[in-house]
């Protein structure tokens, strides 16, 4: 792999950019690897990645039905925090904050992680009571946070309304002033990039269609493009996660539901960070190239249509336009859809199953963007020692037969 | 938007309603005899079918009553309302 840098650059403007080496192979399936990684998500290429460089496996694959990033980590509003309120979640998040934090260095890929700060809003004083109580938390696990007043916030973010007579009146609010944004699509293919550089096969157009099985072992994947032969097998496929898990006869606390996303025509800089409102239930930032990101809650039925319902976009704007009554006059450019996989605790599966060598890391809902370089951290330790990492351990399918579940909804504020 | 034919009010806007999940989820009639495992299943293991789905609504804005709906999770299209305590057409269970 011809490395970036200024100097390659140059070089290559010489050219007309003609001439960049591919950032990674298309090569055919081999007829057997040591491990399969479904989906070709950021989660599932970090995986690989992680899988390459800390475990030395390389004789492995990603096999991805559409286009690598093509699922919600291409469709995701991008935003980055650690500060959730129990301690699992936030090692969890705070190991991959860390990831996050040399990612670009370490993948010699600008995934442009853009450290501008997110802000929690809180309109209620039980949301102030939840707020304060989440940012001490945050602290004795090590993690930055402070809480703000009103009239700090009204100070930092010009435009926000803190007017005391609006219908949800900001009350104050959490800061993690490492939080921001990273680049979707950059996440997915400096992923892509590092692992094929390792070895490792990318599979695009490559759809998963069986689990083949010899008792309690699984032996391979049937695929679009033919069976192929692996002990293990990382599924990481967010939404369609009950659908892989019904091939193994396997019953998973999942429910797949469609979250919208929206960016709006492109204006001058007027937001320099990220804010949030659970109450209200919308959240917005602004990318590089000047448009707002915007999104808000899931639709509340079960969906795999990658789209969502009018109504879920008449109740974004009015949140949106609750918190910045400036934004009524700025036309939204695009909208569309995920599919994200809910899980009752609003918090991720990552572990092994009752089935050998098969392992699942799914239940990321709408928050699972952020954790993509820890996730595929500890995600990779589990598929490669047959058991999970201690920053993962908690996470486990298990968990809801003893019900030592790991209530983050609501407890820390949970969109995204 | 969907167009739902509550069985009592006649078709009408989604917003009027609630998704209420997976319908025909029987309550254990004896849980103290449930072991972990089967607990676990009934309270938080889903289905989550891609295509036909049964599933309960809840008219929240009108009658406020519930009733069950088989619906594609893919083209979203409602083949069918029927009562809570009923199956769909052709479907004992
Ligand atoms: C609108 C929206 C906004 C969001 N906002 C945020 C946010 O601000 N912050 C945040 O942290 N998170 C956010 N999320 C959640 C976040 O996007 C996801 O949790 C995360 O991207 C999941 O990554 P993944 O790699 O697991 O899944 P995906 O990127 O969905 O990858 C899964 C891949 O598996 C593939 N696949 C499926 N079935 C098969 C098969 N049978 N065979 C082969 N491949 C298959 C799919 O094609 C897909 O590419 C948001 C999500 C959405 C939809
Ligand atoms: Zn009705």
């Amino acid at each position: 792999m011809n490395k970036y840098s200024i100097f390659s650059l140059a070089r290559n403007a010489l050219s007309h950019h003609e001439n960049w080496q591919k950032a990674w192979r298309s090569p055919e399936p081999k007829k057997a690897y040591d491990a399969i990684i479904v989906g070709g998500g950021g989660h599932g290429l970090a995986t690989a990645y992680y899988l390459a460089s800390e475990h030395g496996m390389r004789n492995i694959a990603v096999l991805e039905k559409g286009w690598i990033g093509g699922g919600n980590t291409g469709r995701n509003t991008t935003i980055v925090r650690s500060n959730y309120l129990w301690d699992e979640s936030a090692n969890l998040y705070e190991k991959s904050m860390k990831l996050w934090e040399g990612l670009s260095q370490e993948l010699n890929y600008n995934v442009m992680f853009s450290q501008r700060g997110v802000y929690n809003l809180g309109h209620t004083l039980q949301d102030l009571r939840d707020i304060q109580r989440r940012v001490n938390a945050n602290r004795l696990n090590g993690i930055d946070g402070e809480f703000v007043t009103t009239e700090q916030i009204a100070e930092r973010i010009p435009f926000i309304n803190t007017s005391p007579d609006s219908r949800y009146p900001i009350l104050g609010a959490s800061f993690q002033p490492r939080g921001g944004t990273a680049r979707h699509d950059a996440v997915a293919w400096g992923f892509a990039r590092a692992a094929d550089s390792l070895g490792v096969d990318i599979i695009q157009n490559c759809e998963v269609i069986g689990i083949r099985r010899d008792g309690a072992q699984v032996t391979g994947v049937e695929t679009s493009r033919g069976y192929i032969e692996t002990p293990k097998i990382g599924v990481v496929v967010a939404g369609s996660t009950s659908v892989i898990a019904e091939m193994a006869e396997l019953r998973m606390p999942i429910e797949s539901h469609p979250l919208q996303a929206f960016v709006s025509e492109p204006i001058k800089p007027i937001l320099d960070t990220v804010v949030m409102s659970n109450a209200v239930h919308g959240y917005v930032s602004q990318s590089d190239k000047g448009d707002l990101v915007i999104g808000a809650g899931i639709d509340g039925y079960n969906g795999y249509g990658q789209r969502g319902g009018f109504q879920t976009i008449e109740h974004t704007m009015s949140a949106i336009m609750e918190l910045f009554p400036v934004f009524s006059r700025v036309r939204m450019n695009r909208q569309w859809g995920g599919i994200v996989d809910v899980c009752p605790d609003a918090c991720p599966i990552i572990g092994t199953t009752p089935i050998k060598g098969l392992y699942f890391n799914c239940g990321w809902g709408t928050g699972g963007f952020k954790a993509t370089p820890g996730s595929g951290w500890v995600f990779a330790h589990t598929v490669a020692n047959d058991a999970p990492h201690e920053l993962n351990a908690a996470f486990s399918l298990e968990r809801f037969i003893t019900g030592a579940l790991i209530d983050e909804h609501g407890a820390a504020g949970v969109a995204h | 938007m969907l167009l739902i034919p509550c069985p009592w009010c006649g078709e009408r806007d989604e917003s009027e309603f609630t998704c209420a999940g997976e319908a025909h989820i029987a309550r254990p009639l004896d849980p103290d005899s449930l072991t972990d495992d089967e607990w676990g299943d009934y309270l938080f293991h889903r289905t989550n079918t891609k295509g036909w789905h049964r599933e309960q609504w809840h008219h929240t804005a009108g009658c406020r009553r519930f009733f069950n709906v088989l619906r594609n999770t893919v083209t979203y299209e409602i083949k069918q309302v029927y009562k809570i305590g009923e199956f769909p057409q052709g479907e004992e269970q």
